[in-house]
């Protein structure tokens, strides 16, 4: 197996609870605009907070458009390209207990990086169904794609050095709402 | 997290922790029988051997369906109709599959320790499906997985196994397992099919079907497994059936409305199970079935992480 991950330390502060709820504040409306309204959207957040930020996206859609939005889950664990270099999968289930035929399906995620993951989501979301159109949500943006993978929502951009890596601690995962930039303790 | 074996050979050397994490994958899986798509490219490009030299339809077919469904390349052999037939030793058939490079071997044979002799011969994973009267683990863990779903929970349940308890490898495994999981096992059935010393599994035992049955939460019947006795065991059908068979009128009046009565298959209807009670409302034995395709996706995708022996 890999050898165990160096311990990180925190860098800088990207996002505090503020800047967090404004940002998805701001995506909320972005996604109102570019769809004229709520009626056939539907959010799909990947594990974990991914989900998460889906459900408080649809909680502020339906403050602004009082429309109630349905919200899945998705867990990629068996579509991942990498499966056998991972050691024994964690698999937490897939549970999207609406139809995504014809929905706009927009995919949340916390952070796009190389995008390998959001390759496998929409492999995954394709598989369960056809949906009418699929839009990407993130929260940060880190750069370094590997993939011809675009969002459509970007909570904020991120220039980020490879060896660093981006937290996104949520309230009801981590106790608190912040986005950190860390980096290898022995640096 | 929770699994790091190369193989999956018996419910007595896995902790409380690693059963629950073959219960807890198998139960994230199940809703992929219910997609209109039932495939997931998790397995693509690996290969699973059903290696069956006993008969069986529902751990074949099962773990068939599985391997298919994770995008494996499924190949079955049996014993009939392959060079096992001609002679050839169970370890030279096996080896000469390894040498065609599978990455999972499921093997069900007539000994019990062939499973486990297979894991320490060859270098990929191996399944037990059954091993004569030794283990069957898949069969616990979709047992399991069929409890959890109707109890909510295992820590304090009660469950009855009764019938053929020497011959069972389902009952082993059951007891083995439900054990760790803080649960209390009575066993039932006469005499002589109970094992001696059966109370150092830490179960309690019963000679009387309608003590067994009263106040448990699962009654698991076995099947009198005719084939692996070599006779005098019990007097005949009729009375077996007449002292030990569950009956609708037998349940009613000694079980616990909620109870839930399963079956490992296949069901000898008439001899321990009536089939009003094989085919009534208490009876989760179709369900059983159901979550045996679950389980073995778990099984095949949790040993397939194993793979990763090269670095990654």
């Amino acid at each position: 197996m890999s050898s165990r991950p160096p311990r990180l330390r925190e860098k800088a502060q990207v996002l505090d609870d503020v800047a967090l709820d404004r940002a998805l504040t701001r995506i909320a409306h972005e996604i109102l605009e570019k769809n004229g309204g709520a009626k056939e959207l539907a959010f799909v957040g990947l594990r974990t907070r991914g989900v998460t930020l889906a459900q408080r996206l649809a909680a502020k859609i339906t403050a602004i458009d009082g429309t109630s939005v349905p919200v899945g889950t998705l867990d990629i664990t068996l579509y991942r390209d990498d499966l056998d270099m991972r050691g024994a999968p964690v698999i937490r289930g897939t549970d999207i207990p609406f139809s995504i035929k014809n929905k706009t399906v927009v995919l949340v995620d916390d952070v796009l990086y190389t995008g390998r993951t959001i390759r496998a989501a929409l492999d995954a979301l394709i598989d369960l169904g056809r949906p009418g159109m699929i839009q990407l949500a993130i929260l940060v943006d880190r750069g370094h794609r590997e993939l011809p993978i675009r969002p459509d929502f970007i909570g904020k951009n991120l220039p980020t050095s490879k060896r660093e890596s981006v937290a996104v601690r949520l309230r009801e995962h981590d106790g608190e709402d912040r986005v950190v930039i860390e980096e290898p303790e022995e640096a | 997290m929770g699994w790091s074996r190369k193989d999956l050979l018996t419910m007595r050397e896995l902790d409380a922790a690693e059963i629950l994490t073959l219960v807890d994958t198998a139960a994230s899986l199940q809703e992929i029988a219910g997609r209109d798509i039932k495939k997931v490219p998790a397995l693509r490009g690996k290969t699973v051997v059903n290696l069956f030299y006993e008969n069986s339809t529902r751990t074949r077919t099962s773990f068939e369906i599985a391997g298919k469904w994770l995008s494996a390349d499924v190949i079955n052999f049996s014993a009939s109709g392959s060079s096992a037939s001609k002679g050839e030793s169970f370890i030279d058939t096996a080896k000469n599959i390894a040498a065609m490079s599978p990455d999972v071997v499921v093997v069900r044979h007539s000994s019990a320790g062939a499973a486990e002799v297979l894991a320490r011969t060859l270098p990929c994973s191996i399944v037990n499906a059954g091993d004569g009267a030794h283990e069957h683990p898949t069969q616990a863990l979709l047992d399991l997985l069929t409890i959890r779903e109707h109890k909510g929970h295992f820590e304090g349940l009660n469950v009855a196994i009764v019938g053929d308890i020497s011959h069972s490898r389902v009952a082993r495994s059951n007891i083995h397992a439900m054990r760790k999981l803080g649960m209390t096992v009575t066993v039932a059935g006469p005499p002589t099919l109970i094992p001696p010393f059966v109370q150092e599994l830490g179960v309690k035992v019963s000679y009387r079907l309608e003590d067994a049955i009263r106040d448990v939460d699962v009654i698991m019947m076995l099947r009198l497994q005719q084939e692996r006795m070599t006779g005098g065991l019990i007097p005949s059908l009729r009375e077996y059936s007449r002292y030990w068979g569950l009956t609708l009128d037998r349940l009613r009046a000694h079980a616990r409305p909620d109870v839930l009565i399963m079956h490992p298959g296949p069901v000898n209807r008439g001899v321990e199970l009536s089939p009003e009670v094989a085919d009534g409302p208490y009876s989760v034995i179709l369900d059983q079935v159901a979550k045996g395709v679950a389980v073995r996706m778990g099984v095949l995708v949790l040993l397939s992480g194993h793979k990763g022996g090269v670095p990654a």
